[in-house]
């Protein structure tokens, strides 16, 4: 019986955070935005700085018409936005945020991470496809692509860090983690962090559903709530990379003073950010400079980080 | 592998559960070939494999199923459905998708299911694996693959290697053959 409720508590922690970090971020993400811009940002709702904002938009998205187009596949276009939603949710079950504090811990968390968050994209693939809608089909196909080229980025600089630290659990990651990591694992960091920008579609590398050109692409004929698990796997994504992140090349739970789980909510928010900043300060990159700079920048520098970790460990011994 | 064989009368959560995931993994890959939309084939697919990667979890070689997801439902399955929607994909049955091969192709494929299943129920018919959590995981396959099975391993990745290469040679138009 203690496990049963030892497993419920943890669930029902995760799904807690499930649902109230992303809306946080997104939050974040509107205020920021606008400050960035010299404006306000959403000012009534809720009353103190339209904290409500986000929850007037769900509720305003639930009371829409849910619109499925004629010339639409019905359950592959139904089915999309939870393939699109539920792999986050499924991923943050094993990101550790303190010592102990975790889900579960398994083995081959990192590879469960990775192989679970590829599955993400299939959902904006499905959209795009079943849509029977020309844009949207463009976009399922960007996605597609994009999803293809920056997968082995994102994989090699994982792996640099599961070879510094000799294991691929996500605790075990956080607990081998030393400072001098920092310096060290720096190339891999950015490499990480730039290359699961582009898996989940973010800007600047939002060519899938450039909302001038091809009008949110895959999401284009989605309405109401459908389009809402989209918006809230968008910033679900951007919570989990910046969790991973934190966990693999910030040393998660790590720091001095404070408690480890301020930490990670600290480096979690620094991170999500950026996230934010850089979609405000780049320009949206064109379909042949993001697959250049995939196949001839950020794949080169993960080798090297990969060739420099195993080279300083071998040496270190 | 030891000879004690339990009883099959009384199946364990763990047999059920691996039954149930063979089950879906015949029956989605029965849709892949027999569905009339070639997008659904594809996604069929998807299904198909994630039951495959279940069946490997069950059997505890947990850092094998990750992989499976990774690389199959993660890479190819997209790779797949990029190529499709490159070229042809539309919403509805198609009435192309028969090839005049499926018989001779159906006798192959039963063929080669039946030697393979003739083949595995030959060798193993009274071996018994425990399922002992751990045994699979990623530091128990390394020692093993590093160990015991490098010949193999590496003369894998000799062959990968020269696909690679026949890959970058085809793809490129400025290199010519020498015909």
């Amino acid at each position: 019986m203690p496990e049963v409720l030892d497993a419920a508590v943890r669930l029902l922690a995760i799904l807690a955070v499930f649902l109230v970090l992303p809306l946080v971020a997104g939050q974040m993400e509107h205020k920021a935005m606008a400050h960035m811009q010299a404006r306000l940002g959403p000012m009534y709702a809720g009353g103190f700085h339209g904290w409500a904002q986000l929850i007037a938009d769900g509720v305003k998205f639930m009371q829409k018409e849910d619109v499925i187009p004629a010339a639409a596949d019905r359950r592959v276009f139904g089915l999309a936005p939870a393939v699109a939603l539920v792999p986050y949710l499924v991923v943050m079950v094993v990101i550790p945020v303190g010592p102990g504090l975790v889900g579960v811990d398994l083995d081959a968390g990192l590879f469960f991470v990775l192989a679970v968050m590829g599955i993400g994209v299939l959902g904006s693939i499905m959209a795009g496809w079943s849509s029977g809608n020309k844009y949207s089909l463009m976009g399922g196909m960007r996605s597609a692509a994009q999803l293809m080229s920056y997968e082995l980025p994102l994989v090699l600089a994982a792996s640099s860090v599961a070879m510094a630290a000799g294991t691929l659990s996500l605790p075990g990651i956080v607990e081998a983690w030393q400072w001098w990591w920092l310096p060290w694992q720096a190339i891999g960091g950015v490499v990480f962090f730039t290359a699961g920008l582009a898996e989940l579609r973010r800007p600047p590398f939002d060519m899938p559903i450039a909302e001038s050109e091809i009008i949110m692409g895959p999401m284009t004929e989605y309405t109401g709530i459908r389009f809402a698990l989209f918006m809230l796997a968008e910033y679900a994504g951007i919570i989990v990379l910046s969790a991973l992140t934190g966990v693999l090349f910030l040393g998660g739970w790590h720091g001095p003073l404070l408690p480890g789980p301020v930490w990670m909510l600290i480096k979690v928010f620094a991170l999500v950010f950026v996230v934010i900043w850089v979609r405000v300060s780049y320009p949206r990159l064109r379909e042949d400079q993001l697959q250049k700079l995939a196949w001839a920048g950020l794949v080169p520098l993960a080798l090297v980080q990969l060739a420099l970790t195993g080279v300083v460990k071998v040496l270190t011994g | 592998m030891t000879e004690l064989v339990p009883s099959y009368a009384s199946p364990t959560g763990q047999e059920i559960v691996f039954l149930l995931l063979g089950v879906m993994a015949v029956g989605s890959a029965l849709l892949v070939v027999t569905t009339r939309q070639l997008v659904h084939a594809a996604l069929w697919l998807v299904v198909c494999l994630g039951a495959l990667a279940g069946c490997y979890l069950v059997l505890t070689a947990e850092f094998v199923a990750w992989v499976q997801v990774l690389i199959y439902v993660g890479a190819v399955v997209v790779l797949l459905l990029f190529g499709i929607m490159l070229t042809r994909a539309p919403i509805g049955r198609a009435a192309d998708l028969d090839s005049g091969n499926r018989v001779v192709a159906a006798v192959v494929a039963i063929a080669t299911a039946v030697v393979l299943v003739t083949v595995v129920v030959d060798g193993f018919r009274t071996a018994y694996a425990p399922l002992d959590p751990g045994a699979g995981s990623a530091k128990e396959i390394g020692a093993t693959i590093f160990r015991n099975w490098v010949l193999p391993f590496e003369a894998l990745s000799i062959l990968l290697l020269a696909a690679l290469i026949g890959a970058i040679v085809i793809s490129r138009t400025d290199i010519r053959g020498r015909g």
